[in-house]
């Protein structure tokens, strides 16, 4: 069995020695860099740019404004494109812009012959601009006389969306007759999550040169294929005229689904006779410039019956903050209120209201989660919230109202096809010794540190099915030596899927994992098509794609053995390194030797390749859950997680080894996001902690040992019977953690993060600390 | 104005010019195609861009070419041994799966070396606070203090006999 297997990382051994590639590595001498000028306004118009003294600059190749890019609004995520028009992804920028939407605006590109001289040019261009109000907070931007951010969109809401969702077989009983009845105990809240950042280690960063007519682009990207197309919409040209290339990548999270600075790199070289240049962003323009996580508000109330410990109705109004660009446009805060209604699927019914409202702040799109840990944190804080009150275990709580197996979302179809989310439950209860502590925990606890335990609960989705298309394709090449060689349009982002889809290719062939060389890079001229990584959406739907392309590859094998060895071939398998005869269980022929005769033979070579497409219309749960055991020194507001764990079920693991650290990575932004992260702006619009010293990422130093455990399910949709779970690690952690604080202090916490500054301000006006005069 | 730099690099002699105002990151990186070191931040708050400078671990990229003179600079393109057999450090990062998108791993196998090479054992907390100027997105830094651990260990034990 290759499946399950947890041999060690395919790219592990280059990456230790320093001679995996990455983007900028490749470049080579003599190579023009592109820096950009951005606005220190957050909200205008560009009136001129004098680039008189800046063109005096020695080593200055050629200076490009937004006077003088195409006339072009492109869209930039990350999503396969869609044939009908009313799902498209909103078209909102152009390569440089005069109509300023966010501090720090991309308004002019100088090329140059090194970095000094393109700082020096970009420190003498003057700018005049024309300024309108900033507005930081969507309140503000939906009040009636606000200046449009686009003017597509005069009131700056993006997308508003409103669904009414009956449980079917329920008896048709909507939110407000639920609500009226006097049976239900009615609870609301307010949360607010907060804007983070995906803090990959590398920056962006691209170079690009012409060859012949064709534009060549190597970047650090999530979605090859998808850059490509969105090169060809921005500068207006044939897909087919651009070629790009996806080396080995410094992380992404997300923010590398993102389309962002490839086209402007593109078309400069265009604009300088296809010369080779590069474009390569500061950890400042990083943060102020690329993508964040939506800070999103929620107001949310249940009606919850007494009896049986069920949620009969629930509303959600979330307002999402986007900043001055649509990226993923209304996308995520529809993830994130539908995310916050299917984990615990309602007896009646359910209302969502999401808004999705420019701002003048960073523009916010894909992170690891997508929508999902914000709605995780405010659905679990409010889960507590009423046991609490209700006096409920909240364990017990939860357990009476997770979605079940064979729920079916009544709005999408997607359906609970396997879970184990009981069975988390009750294995990371047993680890933490769940019953002893909270019992210990709840008694009077009256010094300054004080202890709780606390956890969360979360589903996710597989891929993007049926919100978008989901699809891949997968290619096998015999090697003469009869090991084959894997390709595909799916990417490595460091989150070991070339390990994993060597490991499936293995399987459905029936050779060891150590005979599949995986091409590791993609270039569009020759990588099959598919979409690339996000949506935790590769080990399922490109594994599908491998599945079907191993086992036609396979079929191929024992078709010309059977030719070969005149042996019938319904009795002929493949096995390690050999064909075998399945009647006498010994080998008959070896690959090796198989695959001469395929390549060299005078009277029957044949290449042996397979190569396949599989459209994926299905998509499953998976599922986990967090517990944290936290002490808090309430004068200093500061907490300490003292001990935590993950349990996932994401199906079948193809590498446990590498599913664990996946899990851990995933634990620790959790951690970010609920104790120290934050991006914050003036009134201004700017960025007052773009970099990685004020911007306060977990160290080593910042946390407890990760604990990693999981409940295998066998998924029946899944081609090795596995779900996501790339991104599910980083979604119940900050809950967990909250609910560990409230069960401490008593002091239920509704906004994010909790650092000691806001934990201060929380037990003053709780009265555990007392009032400075 | 280009000067001329004399040093060791990973053991063997080298001679390069460079202009007054760069950083050992840009010289290694760009000068002598050493593209193991990384660049994160260029202002010292990552540690991808760490090397061993007369073996104590710095920061390249806030470090001048100008300062290196005379001095012994190690990366990792230098640490396998003669016939390419890797470090117990590089080892124990494959097997210990601390490598995931591998941005930090060669800055923090560096520090590793500085770590293993101080013939000291540390508990877990003091392993925290040495590798705490390292910046690792992906690990949770999880199995990257294994690894550490572990090659610490090996270490010990091979000199302790
Ligand atoms: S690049 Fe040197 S510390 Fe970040
Ligand atoms: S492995 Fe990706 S940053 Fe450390």
């Amino acid at each position: 069995m290759e499946i399950g297997r947890s041999i060690h990382r395919v790219d592990a051994l280059d990456k230790v020695t320093g001679r995996a590639k990455y983007t900028d590595d490749f470049r080579g001498q003599g190579v023009l860099v592109a820096r950009i000028l951005h606005s220190t306004i957050a909200n205008g118009v560009v009136k001129d740019m004098d680039l008189t003294e800046a063109r005096k600059v020695p080593g200055v190749v050629k200076i490009l404004t937004c006077f003088d890019v195409p006339d072009i609004q492109f869209p930039t995520p990350g999503h396969p494109w869609s044939v009908e028009a009313a799902h498209q992804d909103v078209a909102d920028r152009k390569l440089l812009a005069r109509r300023v939407r966010i501090y720090g605006e991309d308004i002019a590109v100088v090329v140059a012959e090194d970095e000094i001289a393109a700082e020096h040019a970009l420190k003498a261009i003057k700018v005049t601009y024309e300024e309108y109000p900033v507005y930081t907070d969507p309140e503000a931007a939906m009040a009636p006389g606000a200046v449009a951010i686009h003017d597509e969109h005069p009131d700056n809401i993006l997308r508003h969306t409103c669904f009414d969702v009956l449980t079917p077989g329920a008896g048709g009983r909507g939110v407000d007759e639920v609500f009226a009845d006097p049976a239900y105990r009615h609870f609301e809240a307010h949360i607010d999550t907060q804007a983070v950042q995906h803090c990959h280690i590398e920056n962006p960063v691209s170079y690009a040169w012409m060859e012949g007519e064709r534009i060549v682009v190597v970047s650090s990207t999530q979605i090859p294929h998808i850059v490509r197309r969105v090169i060809g919409q921005a500068l207006g040209i044939g897909w087919g005229k651009v070629r790009v290339i996806k080396p080995y990548i410094g992380g992404g999270f997300g923010n590398k689904q993102e389309v962002l600075y490839e086209p402007l790199n593109a078309w400069i070289t265009t604009q300088i006779g296809g010369r080779k240049v590069k474009l390569e962003l500061t950890r400042e323009e990083t943060f102020q410039n690329t993508r964040s996580r939506h800070a999103i508000h929620f107001d949310v109330k249940a009606a919850v019956d007494p009896a049986s410990m069920r949620l009969m109705a629930r509303t959600c109004r979330a307002v999402s903050n986007q900043g001055g660009y649509a990226s993923h446009g209304h996308s995520i805060v529809a993830n994130a209120v539908t995310g916050f209604r299917q984990t615990y699927p309602d007896a009646f019914a359910h209302r969502s209201d999401a808004y999705t409202v420019y701002t003048n702040l960073g523009s916010t799109g894909a992170m690891r989660g997508y929508g999902i840990p914000q709605c995780n944190f405010a659905g679990e804080c409010f889960m507590d919230d009423i046991a609490r009150e209700m006096g409920w275990d909240p364990m017990a709580f939860r357990l009476k109202n997770i979605m079940p197996l064979g729920y079916v979302d009544p709005t999408n179809g997607i359906t609970c096809h396997s879970t184990g989310l009981a069975e988390c439950i009750r294995k990371g209860a047993a680890f933490m010794d769940w019953d002893k502590l909270r019992a210990e925990y709840a008694k009077p606890q009256t010094g300054p540190v004080r202890r709780g335990i606390g956890m969360a609960v979360f589903s996710y989705k597989t891929g993007v099915w049926p919100i978008s298309l989901e699809t891949a394709s997968a290619r096998v090449i015999l090697n003469q030596d009869g090991t084959v060689q894997l390709q595909l349009g799916a990417t490595e982002i460091g989150q070991g899927g070339d390990t994993v889809f060597s490991q499936m290719c293995a399987q459905a062939i029936g050779i060891p994992t150590e005979d599949v060389h995986i091409v590791s890079f993609q270039d569009t001229d020759t990588a099959p098509f598919d979409t690339g990584a996000y949506a935790s959406r590769q080990t399922y739907v490109t594994g599908k794609a491998i599945k079907k392309a191993g086992e036609s590859f396979r079929a191929k094998v024992l078709d010309f053995a059977a030719g070969l060895t005149n042996l019938d071939r319904g009795n002929l398998d493949i096995r390690g390194r050999d064909v075998v005869s399945t009647v006498s269980g010994e080998a008959v022929l070896s690959l090796a030797d198989l695959a001469m005769e395929a390549f060299y033979s005078l009277s029957h070579c044949e290449h042996i390749t397979a190569e396949e497409t599989v459209q994926c219309k299905n998509n499953t749960f998976a599922f986990g859950a967090c517990f944290a055991e936290v002490e808090v020194d309430i004068p200093v507001g500061k907490i300490k997680v003292l001990r935590i764990v993950n349990v996932h079920d994401s199906g079948r693991l193809i590498n446990p080894k590498l599913a664990e650290a996946q899990v851990h990575g995933g634990m620790s932004m959790g951690l970010g996001y609920a104790l120290s992260e934050e991006m914050k702006y003036d009134d201004k619009g700017r960025l007052l902690n773009g970099n990685l010293l004020d911007y306060k990422l977990p160290t080593a130093m910042d946390h407890p040992e990760l604990h990693a455990l999981f409940v295998e399910t066998d998924d029946p949709s899944g081609p090795f019977g596995n779900k996501a779970l790339g991104e599910p690690p980083a979604i119940p952690v900050a809950g967990a953690v909250r609910n560990a604080v409230l069960q401490a202090t008593g002091v239920a916490i509704h906004r994010l993060p909790m650092n000691p500054q806001r934990m201060v301000e929380a037990f003053t006006e709780a009265g555990l600390i007392e009032k400075g005069e | 104005m280009m000067e001329i730099l004399h040093c060791t690099v990973n053991g063997k002699p080298v001679e390069v010019g460079y202009d007054l105002r760069e950083s050992l990151l840009d010289t290694l990186r760009d000068r002598l195609g050493l593209t193991s070191v990384k660049r994160g931040c260029e202002v010292g708050e990552c540690g991808a861009c760490t090397v061993l400078v007369d073996g104590v671990a710095i920061d390249s990229c806030i470090y001048l070419t100008a300062w290196c003179e005379g001095k012994h600079i190690l990366t990792v393109e230098g640490l396998q041994g003669e016939n390419g057999e890797l470090n117990p450090i590089q080892k124990a990062f494959i097997e210990e799966a601390a490598v995931q998108c591998g941005f930090c791993t060669p800055g923090i196998i560096m520090s590793a070396v500085e770590i293993v090479g101080s013939g000291k054992q540390y508990t877990r907390e003091e392993l925290r606070k040495l590798i705490s100027g390292h910046l690792c997105r992906c690990t949770g830094y999880q199995n990257i203090l294994n690894a550490v651990e572990r090659a610490v260990d090996e270490c010990h034990k091979i000199v302790g006999k």
